[in-house]
């Protein structure tokens, strides 16, 4: 629909025929601007401006217009529609002559005329008003946001906590938009860690504020109250008076000793922490406890629950920015994945980069971050930081002995193999026993270059060495996703010999003929091998 | 690329061709192997000895040029024998079965006199 600028609603009349007699004779003529006259939109006067050729006589017209009466009462006599590509952008208005004669035909070409030439202009004025106003608003928008990033940064921790024992982690990244998003690992009596993931409603400035506001609140009460479903109470109530509407918080508080694992937690409506169970190998269990959403209603309680965290867990806490971020599909990234994930972690900043990874694949390149995501971990490590197995697994705790990578270049093996044998050198593997798993290295390594990884030197072969007390194990990692090894089949060697087969093929035969157990695991991107030797021979084992 | 690079050497010993193998035996020991190999057989002896003594790796290429080699000496009537591999890779040539269709003497003398006696 048509709609007239306001900054043309206005009607110019020319000096009234009769001035008052106070005003002297010779005094030139003056210009009076008339009352603005509104047009609404929706005027039968527009539609017949818009479709109008030329000088329209107001006094002429017959229609039932408000803005007709209006223009009659503010003295015009004769209005010429400005039209620009077809749309009525304003109105030249007229009053009676001076010379108190009707417009001629030659006034009316004139003005005709007038109107052509000044419509083209007018339209470009207020195209160049407009984008002047957009350019002022986004500017105000953008200045908007740098504030609330400022706000948000301002609130991050500066530092993830040093306990021993435990590993931390976390990401926090913010959607351009900011959203509301916050955690925070606060200090509390007896060696006690208050852990705080939050997320508010709403975007922007508001939502940081708000922001703030919780996380000052959480850090005045957490270390008096310590119960978490105390301090959620107490900061619900805190938060209900103040908050704007609309507006709601999220949150997750969960207190931990250090020293026995014990993990309390409550939580007003955020998202369910998974646990990665080292025990139940590969299992995750959810950290559920109800509660609202905090500064909704007064005098809400909070269900508080208690888990054990055992050496090798891994809890994730996550912001619905992961799990509810959308592909171009609108297929959702879905709690599933993000569980299914943390079941597979042994790490919690491995855990957090393979989030990431997972997620920037599924949603593509394309995709601007919806809201902002922030994930913190914390894992349960055997003293001196090493990861550790379930306290009743065989062979006691699990000690990383050495992780490296290799480039993916044929003969890198050799380095794999230099460097796994200095890693073990103090286990006191026999000679035998060394060499069997430095062939199976190298085999292993060649394979992840050659097949996993293409000979690709960019992509890396990633080793890692751990042993227990009595056990030493190798994985061997390429980027070869999902490729799936064949079945370890003997190779024919008569028929090799025969040339009814290629000679090669002897690789994974090798491998598996050289080390006491060999695993697989392939996950969306990567491949990996695991090889395992018993520190001493068997009794009964190969001679 | 690290480890010693392949290189091969050949002489007779009492009629039989002796391949003195160096370094590693990997992808890249191919074609010196297979020219040592030429040149081991120049005179048609019945015999080609391979010696393992100064080779510090093997692997499962290399495994596979021997069966090679060792696949074209039995279409030429000709046997091949093998002294010098350490402890590791005579069980690799037992669990491969290299060892089944490939002497294996603890010295060059006892795989040139089997040779001899053969």
């Amino acid at each position: 629909m048509t709609t007239i600028p306001s900054n043309l609603r206005r009607v110019l009349r020319r000096e009234p025929r009769v001035r008052p007699s106070t005003e002297p004779v010779a005094a030139p003529p003056e210009r009076v601007e008339a009352p603005p006259v509104e047009i609404a939109p929706n005027d039968p006067l527009v539609a017949y401006f818009s479709g109008a050729t030329g000088a329209v006589d107001i006094g002429a017209l017959q229609l039932d217009s408000p803005a007709l009466e209006g223009l009659r009462e503010a003295g015009i006599k004769l209005v010429v529609p400005l039209v620009s590509q077809g749309e009525l952008i304003g109105l030249l208005n007229l009053g009676p002559r001076r010379s108190e004669q009707e417009y001629s035909a030659d006034d009316r070409k004139l003005l005709n005329d007038l109107a052509g030439h000044a419509a083209p202009a007018v339209r470009v004025a207020q195209l160049v008003r407009e984008q002047e106003a957009e350019v002022r608003q986004r500017e105000r928008i953008e200045q908007e946001l740098r504030v609330a990033q400022l706000i948000q940064q301002q609130f991050l921790p500066e530092e993830l906590p040093n306990l021993s024992g435990w590993e931390f982690a976390a990401f926090y990244g913010p959607a351009r938009e900011v959203g509301g998003d916050f955690y925070d690992f606060i200090k509390l009596p007896e060696g006690q860690l208050g852990i705080v993931v939050g997320d508010v409603t709403d975007k922007g400035v508001p939502a940081a504020l708000v922001m703030a506001t919780t996380h000052s609140i959480l850090r005045a009460e957490a270390p008096r109250l310590i119960a978490p479903s105390e301090v959620l109470t107490r900061v619900n109530n805190l938060l209900v008076d103040e908050m704007p509407a609309h507006m709601f918080v999220t949150c997750l508080y969960a207190v931990l000793n250090p020293e026995t694992g014990q993990l309390r937690y409550a939580n007003a409506g955020h998202n369910v922490p998974y646990v990665s169970n080292v025990s139940t190998e590969g299992g995750v269990t959810e950290l559920r406890a109800t509660g609202m959403p905090l500064g909704l209603l007064p005098e809400m309680e909070y269900e508080e629950k208690e888990a054990t965290l055992a050496p090798g867990d891994t809890v994730l806490l996550h912001s619905d920015g992961l799990a509810e971020a959308h592909n171009t599909r609108r297929e959702m990234f879905g709690f599933p994945r993000v569980a299914s994930l943390t079941g597979e972690a042994s790490d919690g900043e491995v855990l957090i980069d393979r989030l990431l990874k997972e997620l920037q694949d599924f949603v593509g390149p394309e995709v601007e971050q919806e809201d902002d995501i922030t994930l913190v971990t914390l894992g349960r490590r055997a003293a001196g930081g090493a990861p550790a197995q379930a306290p009743d697994a065989p062979g006691g705790a699990e000690r990383q002995l050495a992780a490296f990578e290799v480039a993916s270049e044929p003969g890198n093996e050799r380095l794999a193999i230099d460097q796994v044998a200095e890693a073990v050198a103090g286990l006191g593997l026999d000679g035998p026993r060394l060499e069997r798993l430095k062939t199976a290295v190298g085999e292993a390594t060649m394979n992840a270059i050659e097949h996993g990884n293409g000979n690709r030197p960019e992509l890396p072969v990633v080793v890692s060495v751990v042993a227990d007390d009595t056990d030493v194990t190798v994985r061997i990692t390429d980027q070869g996703g999902e490729r799936v090894l064949p079945e370890v089949e003997t190779p024919d060697l008569e028929a090799k010999l025969a040339g009814l087969q290629t000679p090669r093929g002897w690789g994974l035969f090798l491998i598996q003929n050289m080390v006491d157990r060999l695993e697989t695991t392939v996950d969306q991107h990567h491949h990996t091998i695991e090889l395992t030797m018993h520190l001493k021979e068997a009794p009964d084992a190969r001679s | 690329m690290p480890g010693a690079e392949f290189g091969a050497d050949v002489r007779s010993h009492d009629s039989t061709g002796v391949i003195d193998l160096h370094g590693e035996i990997n992808l890249g020991a191919d074609q010196a192997l297979g020219a040592a190999y030429e040149r081991a057989v120049q005179d048609d002896p019945s015999t080609v000895v391979l010696n393992f003594a100064d080779v510090d790796y093997i692997n499962s290429t290399g495994i596979a040029l021997i069966v090679g080699l060792l696949a074209r000496a039995r279409k030429e009537h000709r046997t091949v024998r093998a002294f010098g591999l350490s402890e590791h890779y005579r069980q690799i040539f037992a669990i491969t079965r290299l060892s089944d269709f490939m002497g294996i003497y603890a010295d060059e003398d006892s795989a040139v006199s089997a040779t001899v006696s053969t």
